[in-house]
């Protein structure tokens, strides 16, 4: 049992950091800010999250597992919301054609 | 050559890598934000030193108060940038020198340790749970070393009373010209309602648990102090005018109360900041609850700025 | 001999050296401000690995020099609060952000603005 929660734990630590690689090609080879913070929101929260599944068999407790899955949640929230306003500056500064 | 030491590798070369571009950076606002990812790179280092207090203490003062007040004032002071004269080459390269040698001497101190290693942990823990503390660090800072916990508290109030100072005579005691986001029931008013309750559950929770895990007064504070700016910044709270009674009174109960506790430790005990036994503990906790709701305020003082128009 | 602990300890050095070459080759007061910061947290690093390696007594740290490494942090933030306000009333006073007094333009009737 402890072998397969182990597997489970690395494909999904390493499936999380294939995401995060990913997002951050984004950031570096987008044109614009718009589409930068595209690849940055969707690959970080998706990794974030396969990062946390994965390292939820690893915690003793489960109020342990309730605070990995609730950083996650905030890091969604605030990632978010400041996406939204980096792309509300950015549009104010240069309205799109 | 375990995996963790080439995590430590690669954390130590990241982080010196940002703190190169920090220094050479062409733009101050780059710079800046580049200085609040090392922030977060030195919380990571500090963990893997198991100082678990410091880290919090980083990440939360150094890296994110810091970083805010570094940004803003990057930001206001853009268009300077152009004409500032660097320094001359010869300048330059004595500098490096001067730099590298220094660097060169306290890795030294690293590299060639004195073969006893003198360490003051066992008589810290030695009289800890007289007091009835659990975390080392917070015994350290309440008990043993209270008199530098008091002195720093005062430089936080001191400093407030400096950046005050620093308004124009007209606006003294008016309101900080902390830049409110302008647009009315936008996504910030969402983060300040969703995000203000937990961080003050958080903040509250962090200087608690200070007792016996890591944490304290200093990391809640700042947690509490974040989310008051957050709130203030999103509109949802006007930022209160700098001759507010309460306020006042809010920003010297912490050092005031603490200062108090160790006055009565003449009475109690047998000196300054010393306490009765037994009652360390409940003294403790209210000196340091105090503190906690007054660092809160002083730091979000601290990032609103001074006065720069009258209050109303 | 390397282990993680003495790369901690040649890193904070480093830190020092950077901070100050930045600190002194930087014209902008806000880069000296930043790398004055960077300055303090590389000595902060060094308390921390004299720290870690007083590990005894069942801790895995000295906790004194942790401990004022906390009141350093906070006084070091203090320190930056009062810099940066003192630079931006400068700004105001001036125009300039400069530390450079030699400038001729420099504007003579900074008088209190009351």
């Amino acid at each position: 049992m402890t072998l397969a929660l182990n597997i489970f734990t690395v494909l999904a630590v390493s499936a999380g950091t294939f995401f995060f690689l990913a997002g951050t090609a984004g950031l570096l080879r987008f044109p614009d800010a718009l589409t930068r913070l595209h690849a940055l929101t969707k690959a970080d929260n998706l990794g974030l999250g396969l990062i946390v599944l994965g390292l939820l068999p690893l915690v003793e407790r489960s109020f342990g597992a309730l605070k990995l899955i609730s950083i996650w949640l905030l890091v969604q929230l605030s990632g978010a919301i400041v996406a939204q306003l980096i792309a509300d500056f950015v549009r104010r500064r240069e309205p799109l054609s | 050559m375990t995996l963790t030491f080439i995590f430590n590798v690669v954390l130590v070369a990241l982080l010196l890598t940002v703190a190169t571009w920090i220094i050479v950076a062409r733009a101050a606002f780059s710079a800046a934000v580049a200085f609040v990812a090392y922030g977060l790179l030195l919380a990571l280092v500090w963990v893997e030193l198991s100082a678990i207090d410091v880290a919090l203490t980083e990440a939360a003062i150094g890296s994110g108060v810091t970083g805010m007040l570094l940004l803003g004032a990057a930001s206001r002071l853009r268009e300077t940038e152009a004409t500032a004269v660097p320094a001359g080459r010869p300048l330059t390269s004595a500098v490096a020198v001067l730099c590298a040698l220094i660097a060169a001497g306290l890795a030294a101190i690293v590299l060639f340790p004195p073969s006893i290693v003198f360490t003051l942990a066992p008589q810290a823990m030695a009289r800890l749970p007289e007091s009835g503390l659990g975390n080392p660090v917070a015994g350290v800072l309440f008990v043993y070393r209270a008199f530098d916990t008091l002195l720093e508290k005062v430089v936080l109030v001191l400093a407030l009373v400096s950046v005050w100072s620093l308004a124009p005579d007209r606006f003294w005691g008016g309101v900080p010209g902390l830049h409110v986001y302008q647009q009315p029931n936008s996504v910030l008013t969402l983060l300040a309602q969703l995000l203000a309750p937990l961080g003050i559950v958080m903040g509250i929770y962090m200087f608690w648990t200070g007792a016996n895990n890591p944490g304290g007064a200093f990391q809640g504070g700042t947690v509490l102090a974040a989310m008051w700016v957050l709130v203030m910044i999103a509109g949802l709270q006007n930022v209160p005018s700098t001759d507010r009674r309460a306020l006042r009174y809010l920003v010297v109960l912490g050092p005031s109360i603490f200062l108090t506790i160790g006055l009565a430790g003449f009475l109690l005990a047998n000196g300054f900041l010393a306490y009765p036994p037994g009652y360390a503990k409940p003294l403790i906790i209210v000196a340091e609850a105090a503190l906690t709701l007054s660092i809160g305020v002083t730091l979000g003082l601290l990032t609103a700025g001074p006065p720069e128009r009258v209050a109303r | 001999m390397m282990n993680a602990i003495t790369l901690f300890g040649l890193c904070g050095p480093a830190l020092v050296g950077l901070g100050l070459f930045g600190l002194i080759t930087n014209p902008q007061p806000v880069r000296k401000i930043l790398a004055f910061n960077i300055l303090g947290s590389g000595t902060f690093l060094l308390f921390g690995v004299i720290a870690r390696r007083g590990a005894a007594a069942g801790l895995d740290g000295d906790p004194v020099p942790q401990a004022l490494v906390i009141t350093g942090i906070v006084v070091a933030f203090a320190a930056t609060a009062m810099a940066i306000a003192l630079l931006l009333r400068l700004f105001e006073e001036t125009g300039r952000a400069s530390l450079n007094s030699s400038n001729p333009n420099n504007a003579s009737e900074t008088t209190d603005a009351s």
